[in-house]
């Protein structure tokens, strides 16, 4: 009886086509923002921001751009850690070389150096789709693992190949503190899940998703694919650069090659599905999901461990850590392959009608 | 004339050794219709056991003599890898079947780090040797015929022969016996295969235990080869784009594009390496295998796909 759209008339067009056209999703979305911008600064520890928080905001914001991808385009790929590194050694290298760069035009080229390589990488999705477009996308993954181990040009010719960044500073404000990175991180995310949002409602997300449920189909009712799958590949790789340059900037601060490897596009791909393909809000259950779970499970083990007085060692609990973590994701795909955001919307229908059982 | 054929013939070997790990790869996805990446973990998880064992059976038993000990390491190994075969098909595959090619891939993903996690709570994660009497020295050929003759190490000579035997009897056993005839039947279709009464789940057991099969062999060879140790199930990642090259659905061509991406692998690390700045042994095989997509999509041995609306 409380979460219905009975009696909200719409009189107007724009009225009709808000993103939420439900009067009660709209206080839930302020309430949320109000908790995430105002609440949660209030009360969070340094330790929840550093190690949950921020790592949660910023997946999430790489999770949208994947989502956008995978779960609107139909485009599967493995490349979304090779996006990430590119993002951010190309905000770094704009940031670095070019005096007096601020950081948020940084930010914003180096999302423009991941989607010039994301669109190089994405060619191929013309020509191959489905597992052979996975497997064709490492590609991107393993050329910019050496690109960037071996050009030295691109690391500022650190011997090593690890950079670091320093004084960070949003309109004169330093993002020293653990609440100034959160809030910094929270912006840039509000920002793109909205334009995210409003994208893929669209005539471009229509044209997506088009694509994803049957290639040919859109074609022949005349979809320009090239135009359609290298526009997504653009959007999702610039989401996912922006996303891997504050990873490194406001999360590492230091970082080498090997920050940004495979096992990146992988968890990214898990977030993707465990939230829900094709669901902006899903991205951020996936983001969730896949970063409290490893560090729920490395500060339960132990103590689950002494429980039954058993010692753990650090090793141990890193491959019962593996073991649990892969039990889960497959039986997660098995109870519910259509993923949390799915539970979601199945919990508004039940809203909808509740108390009434019909 | 002799360093460029020196690098073919190495080149032809190590692809020999990707097409081992590959032919898993192509042996499900005939089967099931699931691209699976637990393959890697399977060939670490399998190497691992082989190792262990090799260790453990003397020291329960008292046995002696590497040859034994070696042989039932294998055979125990093998009992596992089949039990794991059956694991994966009754509390995954099972339970995802209909699922989209995408959820599917990534269970296959979560029973990987499954596989990785358990092996090495079971067997360790130090690094182990498998030794099962490969001989390691390298030696001369036609030494007539070139200059200085060709060096080819001995042990990449055995484990090309092992290979080529292996794939020799996985086609014998696809072509000439009921159950290899049934594998196929499945492959086509899967529908009619059950129609005609043939039973799909323990199909899928076999067929994933002959990946697991294959997995161990290719365990045991990279193993001998690099030591047992994590970074074996990279291996699995590097032959992946010979598995698109050569068709996700054509055993020859798992074999034909592992010697293809072999012998330019080498070649190009050889010629055009130094001109990087090395290391391009690592993407060159990616780039090649996109290449070829780029103009036959389905691979060169894949069945032609066809779209209708």
């Amino acid at each position: 009886m409380i979460y219905r759209e009975n009696g909200q008339f719409k009189i107007s067009y724009r009225a009709d086509q808000q993103i939420f056209p439900i009067l009660q999703d709209r206080v839930f979305i302020v309430a949320m923002l109000a908790v995430a911008f105002v609440v949660v600064p209030a009360f969070a520890s340094d330790y929840l921001f550093r190690a949950i928080l921020i790592p949660f905001l910023i997946f999430s914001l790489a999770a949208v751009g994947v989502n956008i991808l995978v779960g609107y385009c139909g485009q599967i790929s493995l490349g979304s850690g090779a996006f990430m590194a590119v993002g951010a050694y190309g905000a770094y290298n704009f940031f670095v070389r070019v005096p007096g760069m601020p950081l948020v035009p940084a930010l914003i080229l180096g999302g423009l150096c991941a989607t010039a390589f994301g669109v190089l990488f994405g060619l191929p999705s013309l020509r191959v789709r489905g597992l052979y477009l996975a497997v064709a996308t490492l590609a991107a993954q393993f050329f910019a693992d050496w690109m960037f181990l071996r050009i030295k040009w691109f690391t500022h010719d650190t011997p090593s190949g690890s950079v670091a960044v320093s004084n960070l500073q949003v309109l004169g404000l330093s993002l020293d503190s653990a609440l100034g990175k959160y809030l910094f991180c929270l912006t840039v995310l509000v920002v793109i899940a909205l334009l995210a949002k409003n994208l893929v409602r669209g005539a471009i997300g229509r044209e997506w998703m088009a694509i994803r449920d049957m290639d040919v189909a859109a074609a022949v009712i005349g979809i320009r694919p090239m135009y359609a799958k290298l526009s997504a590949f653009a959007v999702s790789s610039f989401i996912i650069g922006v996303a891997g340059a504050l990873w490194a900037f406001i999360y590492l601060g230091a970082w080498e090659p090997s920050a940004f490897s495979v096992d990146y596009s992988f968890r990214l791909l898990f977030m993707v599905i465990i939230g829900g393909l094709g669901s902006i809000m899903g991205s951020f259950f996936g983001a969730a999901f896949i970063v409290v779970l490893p560090i729920a499970l490395n500060r339960l083990l132990p103590q689950l461990a002494n429980l039954f007085g058993l010692e753990m060692s650090t090793a141990g609990v890193a491959h019962a850590e593996l073991m649990i973590f892969g039990a889960l994701i497959v039986w997660f795909l098995i109870v519910e392959p259509h993923g949390l955001a799915k539970l979601w919307s199945t919990a508004k229908q039940k809203l909808r009608l509740w108390p009434f059982p019909h | 004339m002799g360093p460029v054929l020196e690098t073919i013939i190495g080149g032809l070997m190590t692809g020999m050794l990707y097409s081992l790990v590959a032919l898993g790869f192509v042996l499900i996805f005939k089967a099931s219709g699931v691209f699976n990446f637990a393959q890697g973990a399977m060939v670490l998880f399998a190497a691992l056991a082989m190792a262990r064992f090799s260790e453990w059976i003397p020291q329960v038993t008292g046995l002696q003599g590497k040859l034994l000990a070696n042989a039932l390491a294998f055979v125990a190994a093998m009992v596992l890898m089949i039990a794991v075969a059956w694991l994966i098909e009754r509390f995954v595959l099972a339970k995802l079947v209909n699922q989209e090619g995408i959820a599917l891939l990534m269970a296959t993903l979560g029973v990987s780090y499954f596989l990785d996690g358990f092996g090495q709570t079971i067997f360790g994660s130090s690094i182990y040797k498998i030794d099962v009497g490969m001989p390691k020295d390298p030696i001369f050929l036609l030494e007539s015929t070139f200059q200085g003759g060709l060096l080819v190490n001995q042990e990449d000579l055995m484990a090309a022969a092992i290979a080529a035997c292996l794939v020799g009897v996985l086609a014998a056993f696809f072509q000439y016996t009921s159950t290899g005839r049934a594998l196929r039947a499945v492959a086509d279709d899967h529908q009619a295969a059950q129609s005609i009464g043939i039973p799909l789940q323990r199909i899928w057991v076999i067929v994933w235990s002959v990946a697991g099969f294959v997995a161990l062999v290719a365990g045991v060879i990279w193993g001998s080869k690099l030591g047992v140790q994590f970074s074996l199930s990279v291996v699995a990642l590097k032959s992946l784009p010979l598995v698109i090259l050569g068709g996700l659905t054509s055993v020859p061509g798992a074999i034909v594009g592992g010697l293809i991406l072999g012998v330019g692998e080498k070649l190009a690390e050889v010629f055009i390496g130094p001109l990087l700045g090395g290391g391009i042994e690592i993407w060159f095989a990616y780039v090649l295998a996109l290449v070829f997509l780029l103009f036959r999509p389905q691979g060169l041995f894949g069945e032609k796909i066809i779209d209708r609306v």
